[in-house]
């Protein structure tokens, strides 16, 4: 039974991250109908962020060295003009361009994301140590929750709760979800079509630095690749939600995330090398029988 | 007069095989070792552009996962030529008709191609009930889990180690052969009624729909027939590096040969050629850089990953400034045809 309990505390804290990149992807989809692949590679350039670039395994520290809080700060801005700059280079002249070109785009910028890093810091894997202090397990009711398990799920959640509250009560958020309703409309009523993309491009640079900071202190390690897998998890994680949708971000982030835990806990030992798989198999079951997602948003309806 | 107009028929693609047969020949009779490499290399990449344009370019879906289809191929033809002495150790989980025995290079090669189109139905049946942003996801999925279960399927596939030991039979002319064939498949293709069903549901689905097209047999067509030339493909890849390995078939491919067809146009034939021409002798260039040339008297050597980075800077230029591509999806017609058409469009 505890054994249970810790399996599913592994399995929401995995669903956290997944749902935290899934939200950020479907915040600027339902703005710009743009998947944003680039997205793993604002992680991987916030991560990458808090070393020296050198060609050495364990480089010196840039922002890493630097006091938590002023870190965070450091590593949330760099995220940020990331996604801004991507926005204002790449994304901002394609803006009419159909949501299989913006795609291919955003496949393009992630490309170049990946190996302008490369050239930057090669392409060797890095070990760096943050957030130590955050190792330490906590003891609840004898099931024991690794801190940094503990910090992933409450800032999820705060920030699930900040995102909710933006959205609805602030008017830059009426505005975001106006656009992501009808662009056109939202334009003729006076919501200014660039502000409003500008932003939701830095919301998801936000998210993208708070996710690097969590798999870094995870993971001890830094790697061009990194943000790969998370972004595609997150990927079909917006898709079954419910494009658009963010709410069915969120629950397709958490959706993933659990299921590739469970499975792996689950499976018999021969067949857990196969867990992805089996992961997006259930991405394409669940596509065949809801094609909307399970939230399906007007966004995801395509106009004729 | 007859021979004329069937001249005039076939004229997008022979204005497009006779250079390409030009540039084998000078190749093959006066360039080195590794010009020749290079244009088999290119070759091969048209095959596959050209099996990824039978089913985007006609359909308008974007596919990530087609290379999945060159990796089945791949395997198959290298589990019936391979290494026979190996075999029955390092893929002891291969079934005994492969595991013990050897088969000719051509009738490994067609088997494998078709086994790659026989997938491709398979994953067609399934995906090609999608359709947008919904289909390009899933074919990502599937291309992942082809990857997934190759890169474990130890006993098979021996992981993602190499297979090593592949009879290298492909030589410029050999490729050629290929390219001609996939681009003469590709185009008859088009041109059939299925084709050009096909491409009116790329051009309006609703109106398509209401006009009583089938959309989903229509692409579920393409997606099997590409599945066949990405097979080919495959093959060709495998017998030319004489190894293979799981991951070359994954988004470092699919995003090369997406950029190719991205940068030729990806709506007409004409245009997936024309990409695989200019990306490739790009990339080759710039690979040269990479690994070192002189100039001027000192060596030079651009970083790694210069290559990539100026390959995505591209495929962004022509999608922001030129988003039909090169060629602006047109095709190669015969001269008198365009000046009575005015704009010689054909799409």
């Amino acid at each position: 039974m505890l054994n249970f309990i810790q399996v599913l505390i592994d399995a929401a804290a995995l669903g956290s991250l997944y749902a935290l990149v899934a939200l950020a992807i479907g915040l600027v989809f339902g703005i710009m109908r743009l998947i944003n692949f680039a997205q793993g590679d604002y992680l991987t350039i916030g991560a990458y962020s808090l070393v020296v670039p050198t060609a050495s395994v364990t480089p010196p520290l840039l922002f890493g060295a630097l006091p938590w809080p002023l870190m965070v700060a450091a590593v949330l801005a760099t995220c940020m003009i990331a996604a801004l700059l991507t926005e204002r280079i790449a994304f901002r002249p394609l803006r009419n361009a159909n949501p299989a070109t913006l795609l291919i785009s955003s496949f393009a910028v992630s490309y170049f994301l990946q190996h302008a890093l490369m050239l930057v810091h090669t392409g060797r894997p890095k070990s760096v140590a943050i957030g130590a202090s955050l190792a330490q397990a906590i003891d609840i009711f004898g099931v024991r929750i690794p801190g940094l398990q503990l910090v992933t799920m409450i800032t999820t959640v705060t920030l699930l709760i900040a995102f909710v509250i933006l959205l609805k009560k602030t008017a830059i958020g009426i505005q975001m979800r106006a656009a992501a309703e009808n662009f056109q409309m939202a334009r003729l009523l006076g919501v200014k079509a660039n502000k409003v993309i500008a932003f939701g491009f830095a919301l998801s640079g936000f998210l993208a630095g708070t996710v690097s900071l969590l798999l870094v202190a995870q993971t001890g390690t830094l790697d061009i690749r990194m943000g790969i897998m998370p972004v595609i998890y997150a990927f079909f994680a917006t898709v079954i939600g419910g494009m658009g949708s963010l709410a069915g971000a969120a629950l397709g982030g958490f959706l993933v995330g659990v299921t590739s835990v469970l499975l792996q806990a689950y499976l018999p030992p021969d067949l857990r090398p196969f867990r992805d798989a089996g992961v997006f198999a259930l991405v394409i079951l669940i596509l065949l029988a809801y094609p909307k997602g399970l939230i399906p948003s007007s966004a995801s309806r395509e106009r004729v | 007069m007859m021979a004329l107009r069937l001249l005039k028929q076939a004229w997008p693609i022979l204005g497009l095989l006779l250079p390409l047969a030009l540039i084998v020949f000078l190749a093959d009779q006066f360039g080195s070792i590794s010009v020749e490499r290079s244009v088999t290399e290119g070759l091969i990449k048209i095959v596959t552009v050209v099996g990824l344009y039978i089913f985007i370019g006609n359909s308008g879906v974007v596919s990530f996962g087609h290379v999945a289809f060159m990796a089945i191929a791949a395997y198959a033809t290298a589990w019936q030529t391979c290494c026979s002495a190996l075999k029955p150790i390092t893929m002891s989980g291969l079934p005994d008709f492969l595991r013990s025995h050897t088969y000719p290079v051509l009738p490994a090669g067609i088997s494998a191609a078709t086994l790659a189109a026989a997938a491709a139905f398979i994953v067609g049946l399934v995906l090609m009930r999608l359709s947008g942003i919904a289909a390009s996801i899933s074919t990502l999925a599937a291309l992942f889990i082809l990857n997934v279960v190759y890169s474990n399927w130890d006993k098979v596939t021996m992981g993602t180690a190499s297979i090593v030991g592949l009879p290298t039979y492909v030589t410029p002319w050999v490729a050629f052969a290929c390219a001609g064939l996939a681009m003469v498949i590709a185009y008859l293709f088009q041109i059939s009624s299925w084709g050009l069903t096909l491409r009116a549901t790329r051009e309006d689905e609703v109106a398509a729909r209401a006009s009583g097209i089938s959309v989903y047999w229509m692409r579920l067509a393409a997606f099997t027939l590409s599945g066949f030339v990405m097979g080919m493909a495959g093959v060709l890849h495998a017998h030319f590096l004489g190894t293979i390995s799981v991951d070359t078939f994954f988004l470092g491919l699919t995003f090369i040969t997406l950029t190719m067809l991205v940068v030729g146009g990806m709506k007409s034939l004409s245009g997936a050629v024309l990409g695989v021409v200019v990306i490739s002798f790009v990339t080759d260039i710039l690979r040269r850089m990479e690994a070192g040339m002189s100039f001027g008297g000192g060596e030079v050597a651009l970083p790694a990953g210069s290559q990539e980075v100026v390959l995505a800077v591209v495929m962004l230029l022509v999608l922001i400034f030129r988003r039909d591509g090169l060629t602006k999806g047109r095709e190669f017609i015969w001269p008198s045809l365009s000046r009575q058409t005015g704009s010689g469009d054909v799409t």
